[in-house]
């Protein structure tokens, strides 16, 4: 009783933190005179107000909770995967090139090929740099960091010349976008709005990354690579390997966002130079969404819905109260810190817990007690 | 041409633009290197520039005074340093992660100050080239490196500064120790947090003058996400120069050089795609990082948190 009452108020320690961004976000709209509850009120009304706007958040928080996926079986594995932007590009990629050239299949058929493409885009994008890291050494925060940018100017370099739109190349606009994917090429939309099937694909592969690393032997070995690498070393599991898996997979994930983010919803790529052109930061959003959630799988669904609210609710906000979308950012940037910040108080409730334990049966906890990232970062 | 490309001209301009474009790296890495050293991942360094850049060139347009744009920068880098150390000291939160967080902040906030204050993209005239009498007449040595802007120059003595700094001084050895072991630094006395306060609040003061460098000094303008991963490559640059000041300084060159022969590239429209030219120096850095960094290693306390009494 005592540890679920525990538990659910560790559980709502992100939810907290939240509030406290929300807090210093009216903060931050009073200073530009603009009414607080006005402004949150159109946010919530942009976000949810109607069908459309539900169907709208849902479709936002789709390529978040495919990156969250991602991040959550990197983060385990203690591999920090940034390059979320760069991988989403790389599938996209890859994807929309077999939409566009693969035209004499079935359209089902099409379509599955190009999931899989996008899935192996991100992966090459996520397998570099694990590799990079785990065999030269070389930190994955930089080198994903780098793929994303290399990412861009591919997609630039690809869009403008070899992939453009044919009446985009005949054109004076030489808009940089590739054609448009035909109908039956499609992500089928599920209901009368732009919600598609890639939110129900997102969903069901949320339960199957759970699966996947808490009931097999692959995702035991990553959490016990990111929990321990020393021990899992001695345990005989070849850490390396499963530290480029950990990225390879983390990549799949963005890369299948950036494939359904162009078979779902734009129907083509497009780019205006920048990587969030196309992905609208959701390689970046995706990390938060994924802590937000726990670096839990199923967890992360309600938190990229939440993430997903924010980001719709927010063009609603501009419009209404002409405050820019940017403060939605800067606020995101805020959550993310809060939340890494509360962990100390789930740390020391923690340890509280343990010294009342210990204290309670004289038998000592050494055996497998639960390591406490101070403990396992020593 | 691609002829073009050899002449003394063209070689003396992307060598003086290396230089120059080299300086919000220079400010930015080495502060990260302050950082690091002590045992502080900041990755929220683009999100400091980008505010840091705003502030100079918003003080710059509404004040007309330059220097009083840069104080403000280096201000505002220095209150997101404190910010920041309060987060990762006292809070001991994830490092990376809490950067991301402060990275996200900065762009954001970067850019719903630009439009709610500007709305428009602006110019400023920014900091003069200052011609250093007599050896800015030296033929093509004086071009490249005796006619540049102020902060330019600042940036290359802040390289000399902080080697000495961190390996001649006593506040060096304290910032080292506490960098590759804390729990012996604190038993001798030395704080640890506060040691690692003064890291990141300078690091972020120079995130600021980086972000400044860009806004006032290089190109004159502010618009947003102005600095597009250039926080980032300063990180890089840090692992890339080994923590030392004159590794990053190579570094910096290296990256500002190619970046500096790709643009002239452009200028003298010589046939390779743009996108694949700018692709580059990150290629470049990449290759490097994977020839070098397996040869170093970083200080032993990097990124973990420091608790008293463990």
């Amino acid at each position: 009783m005592r540890s679920r009452l525990n538990s659910l108020i560790d559980a709502l320690l992100p939810v907290l933190a939240t509030l406290a961004a929300l807090f210093v976000g009216a903060v931050m709209l009073l200073i530009l005179k603009v009414n607080p509850i006005v402004a949150y009120a159109a946010l919530w009304d942009g976000a949810f107000g109607s069908t459309n706007a539900l169907a709208e958040t849902l479709v936002k928080a789709t390529p978040l909770l495919l990156v969250g996926l991602g991040i959550c079986i990197s983060f385990r594995g203690d591999v920090i995967n940034i390059g979320g932007e760069g991988q989403m590009i790389i599938g996209a990629v890859l994807a929309t090139w077999v939409g566009l050239n693969f035209t004499g299949l079935p359209g089902w058929l099409t379509i599955l090929l190009s999931m899989f493409a996008g899935f192996l885009g991100g992966a090459i994008w996520g397998g570099i740099p694990g590799v990079l890291k785990a065999y030269f050494r070389v930190n994955e925060i930089l080198s994903t960091v780098m793929m994303n940018a290399i990412a861009v100017q591919f997609m630039n370099f690809l869009l403008r010349g070899p992939m453009i739109d044919p009446a985009q190349a005949q054109a004076a606009s030489q808009i940089p976008q590739t054609a448009r994917l035909e109908e039956i090429f499609r992500l089928p939309r599920l209901a009368p709005t732009r919600l598609h099937l890639g939110a129900l694909i997102a969903v069901i592969l949320a339960v199957l990354v759970y699966i996947l690393l808490w009931r097999t032997t692959l995702g035991y070995r990553i959490r016990a690579v990111g929990q321990n690498p020393h021990a899992s070393r001695y345990a005989g599991i070849k850490v390396p390997r499963y530290m480029v898996l950990a990225l390879l997979l983390s990549g799949a994930f963005a890369g299948l966002a950036g494939a359904i983010q162009v078979f779902g919803v734009n129907y083509r790529m497009i780019t205006d130079g920048s990587a969030s052109g196309f992905t609208g930061s959701a390689g970046f959003n995706g990390i938060v969404a994924a802590l937000f959630g726990g670096l839990h799988p199923i967890l992360t669904i309600p938190a990229s819905i939440l993430f997903g609210a924010l980001l719709v609710g927010a063009n609603k906000m501009q419009r209404v109260v002409q405050v820019p979308s940017a403060l939605i950012t800067a606020l995101n940037g805020l959550v993310v810190v809060f939340v890494v910040s509360s962990e100390i108080i789930r740390r020391r409730r923690q340890r509280r817990r343990e010294a009342v334990a210990k204290r309670d049966d004289e038998t000592p906890l050494t055996g497998n007690k639960p390591i406490s990232q101070a403990e396992a970062g020593s | 041409m691609i002829s073009d490309l050899f002449t003394v001209t063209v070689f003396v301009g992307i060598l003086a633009s290396g230089i120059r474009l080299s300086t919000p790296y220079l400010f930015a890495a080495i502060g990260e290197a302050f950082g690091q050293k002590s045992g502080v991942l900041n990755l929220g360094v683009e999100g400091q520039m980008l505010l840091g850049a705003f502030a100079a060139f918003y003080v710059a347009l509404t004040t007309g005074n330059l220097w009083l744009g840069l104080l403000t920068a280096m201000l505002v880098g220095a209150l997101m340093g404190l910010a920041m150390a309060y987060v990762t000291v006292n809070l001991q939160a994830e490092q990376g992660i809490s950067g991301i967080g402060f990275y996200l902040f900065g762009l954001g906030m970067s850019d719903l100050l630009f439009q709610k204050l500007m709305g428009t993209v602006e110019t400023v005239k920014g900091f003069p080239k200052i011609h250093i009498p007599g050896l800015s007449d030296i033929p093509y040595i004086g071009e490249i490196f005796f006619s540049q802007n102020i902060l330019v120059y600042f940036a290359y003595l802040l390289v000399p500064i902080a080697w000495f700094v961190l390996n001649k001084t006593t506040l060096g050895l304290k910032i080292r120790a506490v960098g590759e072991n804390p729990d012996a630094a604190d038993s001798l006395g030395v704080s640890v947090a506060r040691v690692r306060y003064f890291t990141i609040i300078l690091g972020g003061t120079l995130s600021g003058i980086a972000g400044a460098s860009l806004s006032i000094a290089l190109l004159n303008v502010f618009q947003q996400n102005m600095t597009s991963g250039l926080g980032f490559i300063a990180v890089a640059l840090v692992y890339f120069g080994a923590w030392r000041p004159i590794g990053i300084l190579g570094g910096a060159l290296l990256f500002s050089f190619i970046n500096s022969l790709q643009l002239w590239m452009q200028v003298l429209s010589i046939p390779v795609p743009s996108d694949i030219a700018v692709m580059m120096p990150y290629v470049v850095t990449i290759l490097v990082l994977v020839a070098t960094v397996s040869k170093v290693r970083a200080p032993s306390a990097l990124s973990k948190p420091f608790e008293r009494g463990d």
